[in-house]
């Protein structure tokens, strides 16, 4: 227990790391998996095309496979990051972006066919059909697997500590090292600073589920 | 392709996407051609950098890192399987100090990055790293099957458990005999979309220094020297990708397959719902 108490600042920095690279990349992915959606169904056969293509790509990508082309491929081609959060962030949002698009997409092929109908027969075209009547009832019935999805982004976030960014997971990997005789205290530290995000969400999703069963 | 979204396009329509596919390939064929020639500025197409693959010894790395992968994955699979069905049926039982308990740590296990069992593993029982890869992915995933079958039980009649019940199976009897298999192949595929979970998870191998595909190309990178990091890691992400498109496209083909024979035989399974939990 001692471990965890002195090295309370480091748990807090880590966790504080934690949240900020999944906030960011969760915004990241939340803008582009809904373009990459709203692609997925609109008329332009090329954007339908680029889209399936990304989807089917990066929900089969092992997620370390993306960190590595991020934080390890890229450099070496030039890319260079000022801070490996950028890499971390990049491999994160583009990996999500993919699961957040076939979300919306189920999301929107659950929206009567009717409504859809009488936006266009009142003369609405394409964009507005998906902007105003579409997309904001097929983002409120697919909250909760959205909830889910962010979830496992706080929990993917913990492969970052393994590509230079001192996050929860790296901070428990020089905890670990540096207090070998404590190890199972350090890693219930990480695991219980984690248990402090993702529960929360998950109770959050089932609350959701709940509501928006009793209103549809 | 028509939809509801909008009109079947009419000539001016029609011309308008055709112009738009047209730029929208060239954006796409433009980026393509950018991201080459910044790669071929590097040398990344020179000849000798992909002439390694014309040695056997590579091939024999990789085929030992593919090998790896999916050995840890079948175990893993095989354990966490019949270990979610066990845990399904405790989490459901009638008794709440069995049930409570088991709930607790099924909500634990779920809310862990796998990457960290498998340290907690490698480190807390000093095991060797396939047994901490495998230990990983089977607490995760037999968490996340017992989940998906309760689902599974929830989703049936509640006459099925009654009938069990009234020609006088025991309440075990009839979770094994009626229920169980039936919550099975309704869930079916999920329980195939979160084996193409475990498999790609079998990656995280990789930090706990687990001999599989990407640990192989980081070794053969520092052993061959640095030019050959993308040819050798553009290889392995194709192979890994394409072994988990395969599997990917087996969990559609079960679910379309479930939902045109109504899975269990007795209510029409609503249109099973494969699983985007993006883990």
């Amino acid at each position: 227990m001692d471990v965890i108490i002195e090295n309370l600042p480091l748990y807090w920095n880590g966790f504080l790391r934690t949240l900020f690279l999944s906030t960011v990349s969760g915004v990241i992915a939340l803008f582009v998996g809904t373009l990459l959606a709203a692609a997925r169904v609109s008329p332009v056969a090329a954007l339908r095309g680029f889209s399936t293509a990304y989807v089917e790509i990066l929900r089969n990508t092992p997620l370390t496979i993306a960190f590595f082309f991020a934080a390890i491929v890229l450099p070496r081609l030039g890319v260079k990051f000022e801070q490996f959060e950028v890499a971390a962030i990049i491999a994160l949002s583009a990996y999500t972006a993919a699961f957040i698009a076939e979300a919306v997409r189920s999301g929107v092929n659950s929206v009567p066919v009717g409504q859809a109908e009488a936006a266009r027969s009142i003369g609405m075209n394409f964009g507005q059909v998906l902007s105003l009547i579409i997309l904001p009832q097929a983002l409120r019935t697919v909250i909760p697997p959205l909830i889910n999805i962010l979830i496992a982004l706080v929990k993917n976030s913990s492969v970052a500590g393994a590509f230079f960014v001192l996050e929860l997971f790296g901070y428990g990997r020089q905890l670990a090292n540096a207090n070998g005789d404590q190890v199972l205290a350090v890693l219930l530290g990480v695991a219980f600073f984690y248990l402090l995000i993702t529960v929360p969400l998950g109770i959050l999703a089932s609350t959701v589920e709940r509501k928006v069963a009793i209103a549809r | 392709m028509s939809s509801v979204l909008y009109d079947v396009p009419g000539p001016k329509a029609r011309r308008v996407s055709r112009i738009g596919s047209v730029i929208g390939s060239l954006l796409i064929v433009g980026l393509l051609a950018w991201i080459a020639s910044t790669l071929a500025q590097q040398g990344i197409f020179e000849g000798r950098r992909w002439a390694i693959f014309t040695r056997a010894d590579v091939w024999t790395l990789l085929g030992n890192g593919i090998g790896a992968t999916l050995s840890a994955a079948a175990v893993a699979a095989v354990i966490a399987f019949p270990l979610g069905l066990l845990l399904c049926l405790l989490r459901i039982s009638d008794v709440a100090a069995i049930r409570i308990p088991v709930r607790i740590v099924l909500e634990f296990l779920r809310g862990m990055p796998v990457v960290l069992m498998m340290f907690f593993v490698l480190l807390v029982f000093g095991t060797n790293q396939f047994i901490a890869v495998v230990a990983g992915l089977v607490l995760y995933n037999a968490a996340v099957f017992a989940e998906i079958i309760r689902a599974g039980i929830q989703s049936l009649p509640k006459g099925q458990r009654e009938a069990g019940l009234t020609v006088g199976l025991t309440s075990f009897q009839s979770r094994m005999i009626i229920e169980l298999p039936q919550a099975v192949r309704r869930m079916m595929p999920s329980l195939v979309a979160q084996l193409v979970v475990l498999l790609k998870d079998t990656s995280l191998g990789y930090i706990v220094a687990y001999g599989e595909l990407l640990r192989a190309v980081q070794v053969m990178a520092d052993f061959l020297g640095t030019q050959f990091l993308f040819p050798i890691f553009f290889v392995a992400a194709a192979i890994y990708i394409a072994i988990n498109i395969c599997v990917s496209r087996i969990a559609v083909w079960i679910e379309r397959r479930g939902t045109t024979k109504a899975a269990g035989g007795v209510a029409k399974a609503e249109p099973a719902a494969v699983e985007t939990a993006a883990k």
